[in-house]
């Protein structure tokens, strides 16, 4: 899995080594600087010779000439050589967090952007599969995760263990006896905390899953804030919230109570070191073996010590927690598109706007018991007008939407313009074919900007030719910025009806040979409904236009009429065909033309 | 018009967009927020009795080092065996430790406790006085944005309560501990490193400034960018038939590289004052080496007032206290550099804190009526008496405060609008000197295009609104003296976007009646004409519904809804738009089962599509906020006006 990533770091590859090298330095000159404290201490105010220090620091004083020295003299010289390297060791320091910043936003970025590019790429099924609110999450909290603990990772995975290093390294040169104290107590405090971590981690996973539906029942509380009023459930609500509420707090306090334990079990750790130190050290320096200005230094390296073991057992803890984060994001990384160009012969374009239903059979997954279509056998011919008519769930829009191949069939072959469909590229493809969905989509811009989602290069005559026949060209002029109409945030909220209208357009300027209208006009009165119509069969007279609509008004015209039962053709025929010899058809007219005909 | 239209995705994300805002108001929302952390004061004093312990247990430990070594020293230049004075200082340490550990565990775990019960009395307040918040307030908030009051504001302050209160103590009383230990070795000393103290804190300004700035614009820069990867996806669908993801990876490559250098450069600041701080630290111990030996060095036997200033209350400056000295310097600039930082998080959590409060502190939804709805039973000479058990018939009792007594009126479902005029914002008249009368038994329906003042109407009923001028009364009284919560429990609404909770589809027809039996469950399925599809479910009736209702169709949502309605067995129905994604035929099952259930109750009718209100008693054409027509559906055709114009297709409704 971390394979999958490595790749996102390469473009931020020098900063993602410069900040551990930077770290080096940092950690360097850091474990340096006590040398010269204590040489100031000792050397300059207790006035000990400099040949008496032990440390590889007082000789390079001794060689650098500071031996002369003494008193303020040499206080003033130690200290601005140290502060020297204090002022580099700041560098370092600064430059480090630059580089950590740089490096692990820019991996965030990166990965960001593939998985963005990723998800562009999926078909419609792969994006049934994930659900765009996991989409979403994964694009924005899962990558926010990973993202920190990668720069947590480049910050400390490297300065943690060195000093752990260097001052395991340094006490060691001390005393190797006094040492063992911590070869003994170290490895018990890693494995607990390890341990604590752990447990914890399940324990937290048990309670954001309880947050997450915390969360969500209160947004749907808040969404059905109508609901709540009318039915007068505020009471019974409340006692909803206050149960999830107090499981909330338990399940908090139950994982962290876990992680309030690391504290104490490192100062437990310390002190027992230090205690130890002192009495085993206080026998060794009575004994002659070590001198008592080290015992003060030894300590101090214990703290480190610690401090570093502690760090490191953190950042596994925290590793951890990010996993659940990196295999989601893993996940998408590694689903196939189930849809591609792989077996398409890119200088194929479709010739005109003849479709063609083979033998097709379709469900949306492998594992699905039934077929939603069973055995269609459709012809239509360039430039007809279709309609398709069938109650809720009589699979219409799973029909029309093999055509642009956002579904690949399960058995059979869909042909456009005379060629399966899988034998043109994609964008061939939907280059040719248009569609407006049922959940019709504008986007936070202005009037043009979407209508221009269907030519980027239409001349502003094309884009009102357009709008003119799916009659939108009058409202949107009505608007005082006519085309130039922000439709984001505090722009002009366009009705049901206008979006539709809009949404057709934008299909319409697409100049498409095929064009699909999936219950497009529902929210547009009949007689709008029909000029569109109108507009589209004088003006687009080469398309072919494919209609599916829950009024009978909207395809009472077309050339043939599909009526679609339970996945199955009942019917195909012209309006009075159907009218005389199918049922369905008739029982529709007349749930919609009752009081017309009374009359 | 504040329940339709529809709103297009915007780019904003309101949570994020505010989460570095300065509190505005900082002494109250302090004193508020920590009334409610002082529901646990016991706990709290003891808790702050526990840092001090363990803080204190730091400090006494490392003092303890030095009597300690010279003790050892002592040992060693006499020769002697005798170990036990040792002995007895490591006790006194252990014991010194041991003290600070259980302190440690101490103060967390009971912070823990009190911050949990804190967050949860909050979020507990948070959510309960949203359910009384009128609607009004609903319909001029945006839900995500209330959202964020429970998830982002929440979280601010619980860092602030968890981490921040122990930690700023503790750094607090280190850095007080530090400060007069260095006092009792050398003032002089001391002085110098209060200017040192004045040259970090003006670092920490500097630093914190632009840093909260940076992370400022990364906030809105994070807005952005996830207001676009929300946008985008959720359309997912739609650039995949305009094949525009080359365009949109593009865009989307400009936000993303925005985001980036601006979170590079905010994340450069925050962790670039650490080794700041770090490496003052070393300069103030190089200089007050300097200064101390300089005064060892000259002031060789210093006395009086020079000697207190310089060598503290032992009178005179030594090497080894200059050590000790020295040795504090270096602990002086942690806590220093923790406080600032908490005061950073204790900042953010107080706006959290203030935006929590302002939702808590918005004005109830005000209730002065006092006319209740009671189980009721008619006796053999028509009065009306009040019983307590479910006798199906109701009645609305009505205290008179003048004399003192109350009479009772059968809840029958009469409605009537006398010149109501109403505003939602005090300018525009949304409805104009509006009349009508619902006799029990009629199905009133409601045409008219968007913003005519059809759903004002339904608001106006169930009070999510009142009326300014005019009134309405039900069963002749006026609702503004009914009591709400009886008022909508009377009364039943079926709206157009169907908002189903999670939980079973039987939970979700419940909810029209708490305490309803499987039977009536089916029953009002059956009524809804949902109930063969739901058998058809995998788990039938104990199918799980998801909140955003992805298992079902808009069409199926809207039956269940209608069951739920139906359930509650109501004198008034209101279908708001209650049909309109469901096909004709199933339409007009549904009518015949509601038709069924109202008989000789009051319906209200509201649709788009004419055939939904064909079969009313009478049908109410809404223009402009006035009625402009009325009558049954075949007059309104003789009089050859606008329904007319509406119905045979020469006029849209938008």
């Amino acid at each position: 899995m971390l394979k999958q990533l490595l790749p996102f770091a390469k473009k931020y590859k020098l900063p993602a080594i410069m900040s551990p090298l930077c770290i080096v330095f940092e950690v360097l000159i850091e474990v340096t600087i006590p040398l010269l404290m204590s040489v100031i201490v000792d050397c300059g105010i207790s006035g000990q010779p400099l040949s008496s220090k032990d440390s590889f620091i007082a000789d390079i004083l001794i060689k650098l000439g500071f031996a002369e020295k003494a008193g303020t003299d040499l206080i003033l010289a130690t200290g601005g050589l140290m502060l020297g390297l204090a002022c580099i060791s700041l560098l370092c320091g600064a430059s480090a967090a630059y580089f950590a910043s740089k490096a692990g936003m820019g991996f965030g970025a990166e990965l960001r952007k593939s998985l963005f590019e990723k998800v562009l790429g999926f078909s419609f099924s792969n994006v049934d599969k994930f659900s765009t609110g996991s989409l979403i999450t994964r694009m924005t909290t899962d990558i926010g995760m990973i993202q920190m603990a990668f720069m947590m990772a480049l910050r400390m995975l490297i300065r943690s263990p060195l000093m752990f290093v260097m001052a395991i390294s340094m006490a060691f040169s001390i005393n190797k006896k006094l040492s063992l104290v911590f070869i003994c107590i170290a490895p018990i405090m890693f494995t607990l905390i390890l341990l604590i971590g752990s447990a914890a981690h399940k324990r937290f996973t048990k309670m954001f899953k309880k947050y997450d539906q915390f969360n969500n029942s209160i947004q749907e509380n808040l969404i059905a804030a109508r609901v709540v009023k009318a039915f007068v459930r505020a009471k019974h609500e409340k006692d909803k919230f206050r149960i999830s509420n107090d499981e909330l707090r338990d399940a908090s306090i139950f994982a962290e109570k876990l992680i309030i334990l690391n504290g104490p079990i490192m100062s437990v750790s310390i002190y027992a070191c230090i205690l130890l130190v002192l009495w085993i050290g206080a026998k060794l320096i009575l004994g002659g073996s070590m001198y008592i200005g080290d015992l003060m230094s030894f300590i101090t390296y214990i703290q480190q010590i610690f401090m570093s073991l502690m760090i490191v057992s953190m950042i596994f803890v925290m590793s951890v927690m990010a996993k659940a984060s990196l295999n989601r994001i893993s996940e998408i990384l590694s689903e196939k598109p189930h849809i591609s160009d792989d077996n398409a012969d890119s200088t194929a374009s479709v010739k005109d706007g003849s479709i063609e239903f083979k033998n097709v059979s379709f469900k949306y997954s492998k594992d699905a018991e039934n077929n939603v279509l069973k055995n269609i056998n459709l012809s239509i011919n360039s430039g007809e007008t279709i309609g398709i008519l069938g109650g809720t769930g009589s699979a219409k829009t799973s029909l029309v939407q093999l055509i642009p191949r956002l579904y690949d069939v399960t058995e059979g072959q869909v042909l456009v313009g005379g060629r399966d469909v899988k034998d043109y590229s994609l964008s061939n493809l939907r280059e040719s074919v248009s569609m407006v969905l049922q959940t019709n989509l504008l986007f936070s811009g202005t009037i043009e900007e979407n209508l221009r989602w269907g030519d980027e290069s239409a001349t502003m005559d094309e884009l009102r030719a357009a709008a003119k026949i799916a009659q939108a060209d009058d409202f949107v002029m009505s608007f005082p910025d006519g085309y130039q109409t922000d439709l984001g945030q505090g722009g002009v909220n366009v009705s049901g009806g206008q979006k539709q209208r809009l949404c057709i357009a934008r299909a319409i300027l697409k100049k498409p040979k095929v064009l699909i209208l999936d219950d497009s006009t529902s929210a547009v009165d009949t007689a709008t409904d029909g000029k569109i119509r109108e507009g589209l069969k004088n003006l687009l007279p080469q398309t072919t236009k494919i209609i599916i609509a829950q009024r009978i008004n909207s395809i009472q015209h077309a050339d043939k009429i599909v009526v679609l039962d339970d996945g199955k053709i009942d019917d195909i025929g012209t309006h009075e065909e159907l009218l005389s010899r199918n049922e369905i058809y008739k029982e529709v007219y007349i749930s919609q033309q009752e009081s017309k005909m009374e009359q | 018009m504040p329940p339709k239209g529809t709103p297009l995705k915007g780019n904003n994300s309101p949570g994020n967009k505010m989460k570095f805002g300065r509190p505005q108001n900082t002494g109250k929302t302090v004193a508020r927020l920590l009334s409610y952390v002082a529901k646990s004061k016991g706990l709290l004093a003891i808790v702050v009795l526990m840092v001090i312990i363990s803080a204190g247990a730091n400090i006494a430990g490392t003092a303890m080092l030095s009597p300690i070594v010279d003790e050892i020293g002592v040992l060693l230049s006499s020769g002697s065996q005798d170990m036990s004075k040792l002995i007895g200082f490591l006790t006194v340490l252990l014991i010194v430790y041991l003290c600070g550990i259980a302190a440690q565990y101490g103060q967390s775990r009971i912070m823990l406790n009190i911050s949990q019960k804190t967050l949860n009395l909050l979020r507990k307040d948070l959510f309960e006085h949203l359910q009384d918040l009128p609607i009004k307030y609903f319909d001029t908030h945006n839900h995500g944005e209330l959202m964020s009051r429970f998830t982002n504001d929440v979280d601010t302050v619980r860092e602030a309560i968890s981490q921040g209160l122990i930690q700023t103590i503790s750094s607090l009383i280190s850095i007080i501990g530090i400060f007069l230990m260095m006092l009792y070795i050398s003032p002089a000393l001391t002085c110098l490193i209060i200017i040192m103290l004045f040259v970090m804190l003006a670092v920490i300004k500097f630093i914190g400034k632009r840093s909260s700035n940076y992370f400022r614009k990364q906030q809105s820069a994070v807005g952005q960018l996830n207001g676009y990867i929300e946008e985008l996806i959720e359309g997912l669908k739609v650039v995949k038939v305009f094949c525009r993801e080359g365009k949109t990876n593009n865009e989307f490559a400009v936000i993303n590289e925005d985001f980036r250098k601006s979170a590079t450069k905010a994340h450069t600041f925050a962790s670039i004052l650490m080794p700041i701080m770090g490496n003052i630290s070393y300069f103030n111990f190089t200089l007050t080496a300097a200064v101390g030996a300089y005064i060892i060095l000259t002031l060789t036997e210093p006395s009086g007032a020079l000697g207190f200033f310089t060598g503290g209350i032992k009178g005179a400056l030594t090497i080894g206290s200059l050590a000790s000295f020295l040795q504090y310097t270096r602990q002086f600039s942690n806590p220093i550099a923790q406080v600032s930082q908490q005061m950073n998080n204790i900042l953010v959590a107080l706006a959290g804190a203030e935006r929590i409060f302002e939702v808590i502190d918005a004005e109830h939804e005000e209730d002065d009526g006092y006319v209740t709805l009671v189980n009721a039973k008619v006796d053999e000479n028509g009065n009306i008496e009040e019983v307590n058990e479910r006798t199906g018939v109701w009645a609305w009792k009505h205290p008179h405060s003048a004399d003192g007594s109350v009479t009772y009126t059968l809840l029958k479902g009469d409605v009537r609008f006398h010149d109501v005029t109403f505003s939602y914002d005090g300018k525009k008249n949304v409805l104009k000197n509006v009349s009508l009368y619902a006799k029990p038994g009629q199905k009133i329906a409601f045409v008219g295009s968007t913003g005519a003042g059809k759903t004002t109407i339904t608001n106006l009923i169930n009070r999510f609104y009142d009326v300014q001028e005019g009134k309405i009364t039900y069963d002749g009284i006026n609702i503004k003296k009914i009591k709400k919560d009886d008022l909508r429990r009377s009364l039943a609404m079926v709206l157009q976007d169907t908002h189903l909770f999670t939980g079973t589809v039987e939970d979700n027809i419940r909810y029209g009646k708490l305490d309803a039996t499987h039977e009536e469950i089916v029953e009002a399925a059956n009524v809804a004409n949902a109930h063969s599809f739901i058998s058809r479910l995998p788990e039938g009736y104990n199918t799980m519904l998801t909140g955003d209702g992805a298992n079902l169709s808009q069409g199926q949502r809207q039956l269940i809804s209608i069951a739920r309605a139906a359930v509650a067995n109501p004198p008034v129905l209101i279908l708001d738009e209650a049909t309109s994604s469901i096909d004709t035929r199933t339409e007009r099952l549904i009518e015949k089962g509601t038709d069924k259930l109202m008989e000789g109750r009051t319906v209200f009718v509201i649709a788009h599509r004419l055939s939904t209100v064909r079969n009313s008693n009478a049908i109410m054409v809404l223009e402009n906020g006035e009625i402009i027509e009325k009558g049954d559906h075949e007059t309104l055709l003789e009089q050859k006006g606008k329904y007319y114009k509406l119905y045979t297709g020469q006029f849209e409704l938008s």
